[in-house]
């Protein structure tokens, strides 16, 4: 099993135990994907942690969207500007920051 | 892609057997792939839905906070059995007050839940092209 910073992650890079989860392991993932985490990348980051905690599941990326131009406005809610963040994918390659399982209905 | 009309009924309670969580995953799935999808609870899938689980002693994910989740991914029409909350000492009362935001409206809030007859039931799953019972 591979590991990053001591933390096991499955053969598609999310962590194994969510309990795992650091933001050094978070910013060591992105390092990884060749991403530089901005405050930007931490409120999408921080965002699906919450809705983790409050919903038990990782978001689709549709419903993520809605979510966030809910919370943080449209300019933000858009997946033009969310794939700028996240070019793998704001649902999965966002949820693997977060430390969350790979959103529900992802292929 | 043809949208087709999903039902999943849930007939098991919440935990001890993986019936009611596996059935969230495919419904969440379905609705991934912007499907037309209905809940039921009937039997004792209507205590799926019961407000104030606690899952703490059992050492399982307490997945009953994912329902309010299902707003989100448009999926609004959850129908509980009448007789089923009759035969168990339970009201609509004791369900969880389940939302979503009609798009139509201004995205105001209203209630996913609506608690039908059997016979009402019967009627709504003749009128969908899947019914998938958990």
């Amino acid at each position: 099993m591979a590991d990053i910073l001591g933390a096991e992650v499955d053969e598609e890079g999310f962590l194994v135990d969510l309990g795992d989860w650091t933001k050094e392991i978070a910013e060591q993932m992105a390092k990884d994907d060749d991403v530089d985490l901005s405050d930007e990348h931490w409120d999408v980051i921080n965002f699906l942690r919450d809705y983790f905690e409050e919903y038990q599941i990782a978001p689709a990326v549709r419903v993520l969207t809605k979510a966030i131009a809910k919370r943080m406005g449209k300019d933000k809610g858009n997946s033009k500007y969310l794939y700028s963040l996240f070019p793998y994918g704001p649902g999965k390659q966002g949820c693997r920051f977060a430390g969350l399982p790979k959103p529900t209905g992802c292929i | 892609m043809a949208t087709k009309k999903f039902i999943y009924l849930n007939r098991r309670s919440s935990f001890g057997t993986v019936y009611a969580i596996e059935s969230l995953e495919v419904v969440l799935i379905a609705a991934a792939f912007e499907q037309d999808v209905s809940l039921a609870f009937i039997d004792d899938g209507v205590y799926q839905i019961v407000e104030g689980q606690n899952a703490d002693g059992i050492g399982m994910k307490n997945f009953s906070k994912t329902f309010h989740a299902l707003g989100d991914y448009d999926i609004n029409k959850l129908y509980v059995s009448a007789e089923s909350l009759e035969e168990r000492g339970l009201s609509a009362d004791d369900l969880m007050p389940l939302v979503y935001e009609d798009e139509d409206d201004d995205w105001v809030e209203k209630p996913s839940i609506k608690v039908v007859s059997n016979v009402k039931l019967s009627k709504i799953m003749s009128e969908q092209d899947v019914c998938l019972s958990f």
